[in-house]
C-alpha cells in the first residue's frame, strides 16, 4: 500500500512545488516572489519528511527541521529588506 | 496492515493540502488573496506528513519516535509571522488589491525611515 | 525568592528541556542531565533580550482554547480548499479592522498568530496604539460577524488566561 501512495504524493508535491516555482518567476510583485519562496521551503520539508518515509531513514528530518529554520529567516529577511531597505536594523 | 493504511490516509491528506495551497498560491487573483492558501493548507499539509511519518516510525522501532513534533511546533509558530510580515511589506509597497482599501495604519515609523523608500 | 533568582522563567525552561528532549529523541540519562543544565542556562544568558510578559493564570484554559484552535485549523483548511478550487469570483475579500481589548504586546501577539492559522482570515497589522488589529478575510460577507466570532471565541479565553 505504501509503495503505491508514496510516488502519487510525490508526484503531488512535484506539482505543488512546481506552482510555487511559477508564482516565483511570474511575480508580479516582490511579495508575491517572498510568499512563492515560502511556500516553497515549506514544502521542500513536506517532501523531505515523505522522502524519508519512502527511504525508511530517519536522517532526512534533520535536514527538515535545518531548512524549517533557514527557510524561515529567509523569509524574515526579505520581508525586513521590502519594508526598511535593509536587513540589520 | 491497519496502521499502514492510516499512514498512506495521512500521507493523501497531507501531500493534497500541500497542493492546495500551492494551487491557491498559483491562480488566486491578488496579493492579499494568495497569502490565504500557504499560510494554512501548507501548515496542515505539513502536519499531515509528520503525523504520518511519527507513525511510521514509531512502528519501525520499539521506542516512539517524537521529534516530528518540532517541526510542526516550528511551522505553526512561523507562518502567521512571515504571512504577517510579508503583508506588511505589501502594505508598504500599496500593492494592488482587490479589497477596498485600509484606512490608515501604522505608517509613521516607515516614513520616518528615508532609507525605506519603494522597491519594485 | 531563589526561584526567581534561579529560575526566572520556569514555563520556558520546561519548554527548553522537552524542545532539547525532542531535539535529540532520547531520554538517556545524559540527555536528561544535558536538557537540564541547558533549559536552566539559557533563560539565565538571554532574560535580558526577554521583553516582560504576563504569566499564564490558567492553564487549563490555555488547554481548551489550545484544543478548539486546533479543531479550528482542521475546519480552515477544509473551507479554504473548498474557497481556494471553487470559482474565484464567487469571494469577497475584505480588510476589517477588529478592535482589541487585550492590552499587552504577548497576547495580542498569540491573538494574531491564532487568526492567521483559522478560517480564511490572515491578520496583517497591528494600528500603532495596539487598540485594533488589521485582518484581511479571503471571503467576508458578514463584518460584524466576524468580529465578534474572532473576540468571542479566542479574544475572550486569552483575557481570561492572562488575566488582563
Amino acid at each position: 500500500m505504501l509503495n503505491l501512495v508514496i510516488p502519487v504524493a510525490l508526484a503531488m508535491m512535484t506539482v505543488a512545488m512546481a506552482l510555487n516555482l511559477w508564482r516565483v518567476v511570474r511575480g508580479p510583485d516582490l511579495p508575491d516572489r517572498i510568499i512563492g519562496l515560502d511556500t516553497l521551503y515549506v514544502n521542500t520539508i513536506a517532501l523531505l519528511v515523505l522522502f524519508g518515509i519512502g527511504e525508511s531513514n530517519a536522517v532526512y528530518f534533520e535536514a527538515a527541521l535545518l531548512i524549517a529554520m533557514m527557510g524561515f529567516v529567509g523569509t524574515v529577511a526579505l520581508c525586513k529588506y521590502l519594508l526598511r531597505g535593509d536587513v540589520i536594523e | 496492515m491497519l496502521l499502514e493504511i492510516v499512514i498512506s490516509l495521512f500521507i493523501l491528506i497531507g501531500a493534497a493540502f500541500a497542493l492546495i495551497g500551492s494551487i491557491g498560491l498559483a491562480r488566486l487573483p491578488d496579493f492579499y488573496m494568495r497569502l490565504h492558501g500557504p499560510t494554512k493548507a501548507t501548515t496542515l499539509g505539513v502536519g499531515g506528513l509528520v503525523i504520518a511519518s511519527f507513525l511510521y516510525f514509531s512502528h519501525g522501532w520499539e521506542d516512539v519516535s517524537l521529534h516530528e513534533i518540532l517541526v510542526t511546533l516550528f511551522l505553526f509558530i512561523t507562518a502567521p509571522i512571515s504571512a504577517s510580515l510579508a503583508s506588511k511589506a505589501a502594505l508598504h509597497l500599496k500593492l494592488r488589491s482587490l479589497a477596498p482599501a485600509p484606512e490608515t495604519i501604522a505608517k509613521q515609523e516607515d516614513a520616518a525611515d528615508p532609507a525605506g523608500e519603494r522597491q519594485g | 525568592m531563589i526561584m526567581t533568582r534561579f529560575l526566572p522563567q520556569p514555563w520556558l525552561s520546561l519548554m527548553l528541556f522537552l524542545l532539547w528532549l525532542l531535539l535529540v529523541n532520547s531520554v538517556a540519562p545524559g540527555h536528561l542531565v544535558l536538557g537540564a543544565i541547558l533549559a536552566l542556562l539559557l533563560p539565565l544568558f538571554t532574560q535580558r533580550f526577554w521583553p516582560d510578559r504576563p504569566a499564564v493564570q490558567r492553564p487549563l484554559v490555555a488547554l481548551r482554547l489550545l484544543g478548539v484552535v486546533l479543531l479550528d485549523i482542521v475546519l480552515a483548511n477544509l473551507t479554504v480548499a473548498r474557497q481556494v478550487l471553487g470559482p474565484v469570483k464567487r469571494l469577497h475579500p475584505r480588510f476589517v479592522r477588529v478592535p482589541l481589548d487585550l492590552t499587552h504586546e504577548f497576547p495580542i501577539t498569540i491573538l494574531a498568530s491564532i487568526i492567521s492559522l483559522t478560517p480564511g482570515t490572515v491578520s496583517v497589522d497591528v494600528t500603532p496604539d495596539r487598540k485594533a488589529l488589521l485582518v484581511h478575510g479571503l471571503s467576508v460577507d458578514d463584518e460584524p460577524a466576524l468580529v465578534a466570532d474572532i473576540k468571542a471565541r479566542y479574544e475572550a479565553p486569552l483575557m481570561e488566561v492572562f488575566r488582563c
